[in-house]
């Protein structure tokens, strides 16, 4: 016994259609959502479904924001996707008092639909999720990422943080950029506030030196704690000729001397007069 | 063929590319300035690139190629201006320029060259 498509279809939205008042009552029940927010799905899905392209734009858009607004409320998206499965089962019942094989078959076509519609809160949830990691990865590479100047001529970048390819990326240029812009000759890399160093890591900082050295400036890698040191000599990394010094400190002091600036006891004097005044 | 000038100050030869370098430019260049250096007899030579914004690994090697001629030619060659995206695209294509001094504007490459020579007496 095969019963037309287009047959069981019309007949599910009719039993749709002319049960409304018993379908939100008993959806409503099912899903414990309010009434109000039920019956305005309700109606889009009315609308899409009676009409002749069943276009369900309208319902997707109701959808995306009943699924915000529960995530805003604390709900689960799994909790979101079961109010919109439980259509189903309301809309069983009726079908079920109906008996006859089109609303049946037409019920399966229907439950389809639902299921799409169940999944596309899920799709909603996910993608806002993902669009909000974005925006904070974004976020922190601008943060982490500041080229500060030391002294004429000598700039120096405090690098927090994991470094992966991208973040090295934006450092590399942007600390290149500044040397441009400053015509400092003398760069300091502290990487004080990195966690671990790799072999990975390594390479990004050599590039990032050699890097600099075509253009004309001299790199200090600084900031290196005694673990680290240990880490780099047994992964066997070659730093070659570069610079690297233990505390900032020394890479400043290091710089400053390679640009020519002294530093005498006079100084020293000074900032103990200023201690006494203090 | 467009042919990049040689510009003489004292005993600096100045090449200041301006133009986009294709393959038979950049080999009159080298040949030109091994001319230049000859007859003139000069000691430095600086190559700007500040308006060079794109590089290939034959530029890159055009500029050691040149640094290594002229050095046995006993003038010392400074490339000057290199911009950042390309310094990281000689990076990455894993040309280090070996023996090639640089230094970050035309100003700092002329005092490198007479610092240089300071040394050497």
């Amino acid at each position: 016994m095969s019963v037309p498509a287009e047959a069981a279809r019309r007949r599910i939205v009719d039993l749709f259609l002319s049960s409304e008042e018993r379908l939100l009552r008993r959806w409503t029940q099912l899903s414990g959502a309010s009434p109000d927010e039920l019956r305005d799905l309700y109606q889009a899905l009315r609308t899409a479904i009676s009409g002749e392209e069943g276009d369900l734009a309208d319902v997707r858009g109701l959808l995306a924001e009943l699924s915000r607004a529960r995530v805003r409320q604390g709900y689960t998206p799994s909790d979101t996707a079961r109010l919109v499965f439980s259509l189903k089962e309301a809309l069983y019942e009726v079908v079920e008092d109906d008996g006859g094989p089109e609303a049946l078959r037409g019920f399966v076509w229907f439950s389809r639909l639902i299921d799409d519609l169940g999944l596309y809160t899920f799709e909603t949830y996910s993608a806002a999720r993902e669009k909000i990691m974005l925006d904070q990865a974004e976020q922190l590479l601008e943060l982490s990422t500041p080229v500060v100047k030391l002294w004429e001529g000598i700039v120096a970048v405090p690098l927090v943080g994991t470094l992966d390819s991208a973040r090295t990326q934006v450092v590399m240029e942007k600390l290149l950029q500044t040397l441009v812009e400053t015509g400092s000759e003398h760069a300091v890399i502290d990487i004080t506030g990195v966690p671990a160093v790799d072999t990975q890591v390594a390479q990004h900082l050599l590039k990032t030196v050699v890097a600099a050295r075509l253009m004309g400036a001299e790199c200090v890698i600084s900031g290196i704690r005694p673990q680290i040191a240990h880490t780099i000599v047994t992964l066997g990394i070659e730093f070659g000729d570069i610079v690297t010094k233990a505390s900032l400190a020394d890479a400043l002091s290091y710089a400053l001397k390679r640009s020519g600036v002294e530093i005498t006891g006079a100084a020293r004097t000074r900032v103990a007069v200023r201690a006494e005044r203090g | 063929m467009e042919r990049v000038p040689i510009l003489k100050l004292g005993d600096i030869l100045i090449v200041s590319i301006q133009i986009d370098l294709d393959d038979q430019s950049v080999l009159a260049l080298q040949e030109d300035l091994a001319d230049m250096v000859v007859s003139s007899g000069a000691r430095g030579v600086i190559i700007d690139i500040t308006a060079v914004e794109i590089v290939d690994s034959f530029i890159g090697r055009m500029l050691s190629t040149i640094a290594a001629m002229t050095r046995m030619l006993d003038a010392e060659t400074v490339v000057v201006g290199m911009r950042p995206a390309v310094a990281i695209t000689l990076v990455e294509l894993g040309l280090s320029l070996g023996g090639v001094r640089t230094a970050l504007n035309l100003e700092k490459g002329v005092a490198m060259l007479e610092h240089v020579r300071g040394a050497a007496g």
